[in-house]
């Protein structure tokens, strides 16, 4: 072995595992909290506690959050994409990527990516059994990581169009890591017609009382700081893609159901949500 | 939820439909379902027509209220709050809506009994299955974190096992120490190169680790690193063996922090390049000395004299004498390379002898040229006293098997301050100057001269470029009339070639014409000036046939005699293109392709080229001179003028050298000069040749070249050498 390369590695092991550290609260397991489900342990619960003393609508964007994953996942089928590649997709509770996507169209292929290693061992146990959905261990800020995955080879056709769903992961990626290019290299590999999917909270709109502060504080003491952007940045992740109608919006005006009223809740307005779909003609 | 399985039941299913409706209305903003309001809707309704079969079923049971309560849960309305909105609507509608018309025989208070029940069987289902379910979770959890431990658990013990092999299994040599130096982790392959056991090297300390030979900022940089100001550094270092050896390894050495940054270990890598370094230093004494004397050969000379003239050296002053064997071909041709070859060693060492202890350098810059590199003399008096001693040194005979061998060499000795010459320069100015040396007669040392140096540089710099000059058509012809003295008519002219440097501007023949010579391009070059020149003679002659010069005009009848005969020219032969086979050939194939007979050519040829020619040496002269071409004998009287072989020269025409002019320029005329011209006037006309003069600069001078019987003259007087066409065909003198 060449000293460069033991140097290397001994700079970045290849092999170190992440370790775990159950007494900080977990993203996702706050999000499975603030859900109704079961799947987190009392830091997390604390954390989200606190989080919703910050900012008492929490539950009801991540409700709003889900509802607009199940709409784009329907829309998504309906365009007649039915590979889904969901990044951060977190603790499998009910109304997932997989279980939306499989239920709109039996033969959907679904690969959840999470780097929370219990999210991880939760959503193995989850999909057993299920072989058209898998987990992949990875990070989103390593895309050739998740691009190269043994799952993402056997379940996904580049071939063919993908959505690609980032709900609710880019405000957890400080600008430093990059979301923008990471997202990039990972589009490269996507046909025409593929779908991005982005939800992304915001302090644009909303109740303006500390501008999410409160929030944000709470999110500094977690596994992953959260980061609020404006409108125009977040619809720079769009670059390479065209926003479907009607663009980039609100949780809930990111095509309603039919027969729901219009949301009145003014913290529902805490975040934008949108579909892009890749240039090109649809493969 | 697609198709209603009580569609057709009429009634009844509108109203379990609108309380379903009602239901889900009143449950939705309390759940965290994903599914939307209405199909909420669609999964609450068969949970109502299970509730109001049981309101009317007989007997009564309230066990079917805990299966709601329980699919509920499974419908995600989980949230403690959701609870009272589930039974709120129950309690206020199910009697109403969920009332059998066909059979209603149920009184109202009955069924308001067995709604409450429901509404407990409810609760308890709700709150059963909620437990479980928040029990089933937290147990997937608490697995799911087992899991998830446990594989870390196994990826670091694997990871670990991986570094152990590694560490162990490395042919580097890897130590790991605390950051006061303390070796807490040696493996195998260090303890080898160290030639000490792994627990040996557990006991050591870094800090321990200098050498002599470190470089110089390697102790510098370890404290940077100890300090955490640096995170690595790769040096080259050389470390103590306990059996007294040394042991050259390739370190490299990087600072470990901790979790909150602070420096905790210090990890070096060593590579063991002493085998390499070893082979290294022999190949590079190889490549620096010279196999045969053993002395620093030209690539070591080099690398010392770039040191010694680097603007950033200590060095003030150097002093370099380059030597070079008098004649040591010779040497080499009648005795052999073997004792060349020896009297090279016996050179070597008689300069090392003069060198010794001084720090002088003494190379073989190659062949038989040797140089001495002085260090810091205290002016060109060190470096002369050097050469002085060097010569002297030679001067003893060389003895080689049996044979005295006396050896003189040329030494150029260049001295000045450092940082101002380049090596180049030095070198070459060493050249210059050791070839002056061997010019003045050699074995003898000359001291590097600015001046000497320019001339040699120019005259190289001119040498190197005539070949392109040529081609580049830098050269071109002035023409200065030949004037006829009995008449003062043109009756020819001189072609002169001079060169358009793109440079120096404009050059003479004596800054080129002894380099073309020298080199050889003096044949193409002379070639192309007679082609010039006849061909500039036969335009003239077409000018002048047509009728349109001005000559004609001004000369009256004259005119027309000389427009039946061509004006000359004359092209100056140098010697090396009189030797040349081609000479004949290629002045009739350039007066052929003129169309111009030979008479209207004349080649100039020194005095000095002819002496001692012999008959084979002057036939292709002869040659010509037969076919008719004007031989003129140049600077005539500046050589060592045979007489006697004037007569079997094939000549025509003897040009009197301008330093016997120069006499007549005075007035009174030097009156041996005077005499002198006459004789031979007298003598040339009486062996058949014509005279001409040249320098002819006044009035006075002509008149009286004119009065000794001179046949054509040339001169500043007439006309200064110019361009084809301002050339004056009809100049006339009266």
């Amino acid at each position: 072995m060449e000293l460069n390369e033991l140097e290397t590695q001994m700079e970045r092991p290849a092999w170190a595992p992440q370790g775990i550290d159950l007494t900080v609260p977990s993203v996702s397991r706050m999000y499975d909290y603030y859900l109704g489900g079961s799947h987190n342990f009392e830091v997390d619960r604390e954390a989200a506690r606190r989080a919703i003393q910050a900012w008492p609508g929490l539950p009801k964007i991540m409700q709003a959050n889900r509802a607009f994953t199940r709409r784009a996942i329907d829309f998504a089928v309906g365009e007649g994409v039915t590979q889904f590649l969901d990044i951060g997709s977190g603790i499998p509770t009910f109304g997932n990527t997989h279980e939306v996507a499989q239920k709109a169209h039996s033969g959907s292929h679904v690969v959840y990516v999470d780097n929370d290693p219990v999210a991880v061992a939760h959503s193995r146990a989850v999909l057993e059994g299920n072989d058209q959905a898998a987990i992949v261990s990875a990070d989103f800020r390593s895309p050739q990581d998740i691009l190269y995955s043994a799952e993402t080879e056997r379940l996904l056709d580049f071939g063919k169009p993908v959505a690609l769903m980032l709900v609710a992961l880019l405000h957890f990626i400080e600008d430093k890591d990059e979301p923008g290019k990471a997202i990039a290299e990972i589009a490269d590999s996507l046909a025409p017609g593929s779908l991005l999917v982005v939800s992304h909270s915001s302090a644009d709109e909303g109740p303006k009382t500390d501008g999410g502060a409160g929030v944000r504080d709470v999110y500094r003491r977690t596994s992953s700081p959260l980061i609020m952007r404006p409108k125009e940045e977040i619809r720079q992740f769009f670059d390479g893609f065209e926003l479907v109608e009607p663009g980039l919006v609100t949780l809930p005006r990111w095509r309603p159901d039919p027969d729901t009223e219009p949301a009145s809740d003014p913290v529902l307005l805490s975040g934008y949500a949108g579909v892009g779909r890749k240039a090109g003609s649809a493969g | 939820m697609t198709a209603d399985p009580h569609e057709s039941e009429g009634l009844e299913n509108d109203g379990l439909r609108r309380f379903a409706t009602i239901w889900s209305r009143a449950v939705y903003p309390a759940t965290q379902t994903s599914m939307t309001r209405a199909e909420l809707g669609d999964y609450l309704h068969p949970l109502a027509v299970k509730l109001c079969d049981a309101l009317h079923a007989y007997p009564f049971s309230a066990a079917p209220g805990r299966e709601v309560g329980a699919a509920l849960v499974a419908g995600h309305c989980t949230s403690p709050d959701a609870l009272p909105h589930i039974l709120g609507v129950v309690d206020s509608y199910l009697v109403l809506y969920g009332r059998d018309p066909e059979t209603s025989e149920l009184p109202v208070d009955e069924a308001r009994a067995r709604c409450s029940r429901l509404q407990h069987a409810i609760a308890a289902g709700f709150t059963e299955a909620l437990r479980d379910r928040t029990l089933a979770e937290q147990e997937a959890l608490s697995r799911a974190a087992l899991a998830a431990q446990s594989a870390v658990e196994e990826a670091l013990h694997a990871s670990e096992t991986r570094f152990r092999a590694v560490f162990k299994d490395a042919t580097i040599g890897i130590s790991i120490a605390d950051m006061d130096g303390r070796i807490r982790d040696a493996n195998g392959a260090i303890a080898k190169m160290f030639k000490r056991s792994e627990e040996e090297m557990r006991r050591r300390n870094v800090n321990e680790w200098v050498h002599p030979d470190d470089a110089p900022d390697v102790w510098r940089m370890h404290r940077q690193l100890v300090r955490g100001e640096r995170d690595h550094f790769r040096v080259e270092k050389p470390f103590h063996r306990p059996d007294g050896t040394v042991l050259w390894t390739n370190l490299t050495v990087s600072l470990l922090r901790d979790a909150d940054g602070e420096p905790r270990y210090q990890l070096a890598l060593l590579e063991d390049i002493t085998e390499r370094r070893l082979l290294h230093l022999r190949l590079r004494y190889e490549a620096t000395h010279d196999e045969l004397t053993g002395l620093p050969n030209r690539t070591l000379f080099a690398e010392r004299l770039d040191r010694l003239l680097s603007a950033s050296s200590d060095v003030k002053r150097f002093g370099l004498c380059y030597l070079d064997i008098d004649g040591f071909k010779a040497v080499n041709d009648s005795l052999g390379h073997a004792v060349g070859d020896q009297l090279l060693i016996a050179v070597a060492e008689r300069l090392q002898s003069c060198t010794a202890g001084s720090g002088h350098l003494v190379a073989r810059i190659g062949g038989d040229e040797f140089a001495a590199l002085c260090t810091d003399p205290s002016g060109p008096e060190d470096v002369t006293e050097l050469a002085r001693q060097v010569l002297a040194a030679l001067a003893t005979p060389i003895r080689i098997d049996g044979r005295e061998l006396s050896v003189r060499a040329s030494i150029g000795i260049v001295e000045g301050p450092s940082g101002e010459l380049r090596p180049e320069e030095v070198m070459r100015s060493a050249d210059i100057t050791m070839y002056r040396a061997k010019d003045a007669g050699g074995s003898r040392y000359e001291l590097a001269d600015p001046d000497s140096d320019a001339r040699a540089i120019d005259r190289h710099s001119l040498t190197t470029r005539l070949p392109a000059a040529l081609e580049w058509d830098e050269f071109f012809l002035e023409y200065q009339p030949l004037i006829r003295m009995s008449d003062g008519h043109v009756e020819g002219a001189e072609a002169l070639v001079r060169w358009k440097h793109p440079v120096h501007g404009r050059l003479g023949p004596d800054r080129f014409i002894p380099l073309a010579e020298h080199t050889g391009l003096i044949v193409p070059l002379g070639r192309w000036v007679m082609e010039q020149a006849v061909r500039q003679a036969c335009a003239w002659h077409e000018e002048r046939g047509k009728g349109g010069g001005n000559g004609k005009k001004k000369n009256g009848k004259n005119g027309d005699a000389l427009a039946e005969r061509p004006l000359r020219v004359n092209v100056n032969l140098s010697p090396r293109q009189l030797h040349h086979p081609d000479l004949v050939p290629d002045t009739i194939a350039v007066l052929e392709a003129a169309g111009m007979p030979p008479s209207s050519l004349c080649l100039e040829v020194t005095e000095s080229a002819l002496i001692g020619a012999d008959e084979d040496e002057l036939k292709p002269l002869r040659q010509l001179a037969e076919l008719g071409v004007e031989i003129a004998l140049d600077d005539f009287g500046t050589g060592y003028s045979n007489l006697a072989n004037l007569r079997r020269l094939p000549a025509t025409t003897l040009k009197l050298d301008r330093s016997f002019t120069q006499g007549l320029q005075q007035h009174p005329a030097d009156p041996v000069d005077v005499t002198f011209v006459e004789g031979i006037v007298t003598l040339a006309h009486a062996l058949g040749l014509a005279v001409t003069v040249e320098g002819v600069e006044t009035e006075h001078q002509a008149a009286q070249l004119r009065d000794m019987g001179c046949d054509t003259a040339q001169g500043w007087y007439y006309a200064r050498p110019g361009p084809a066409s301002t050339f004056v065909q009809g100049f006339a003198v009266t």
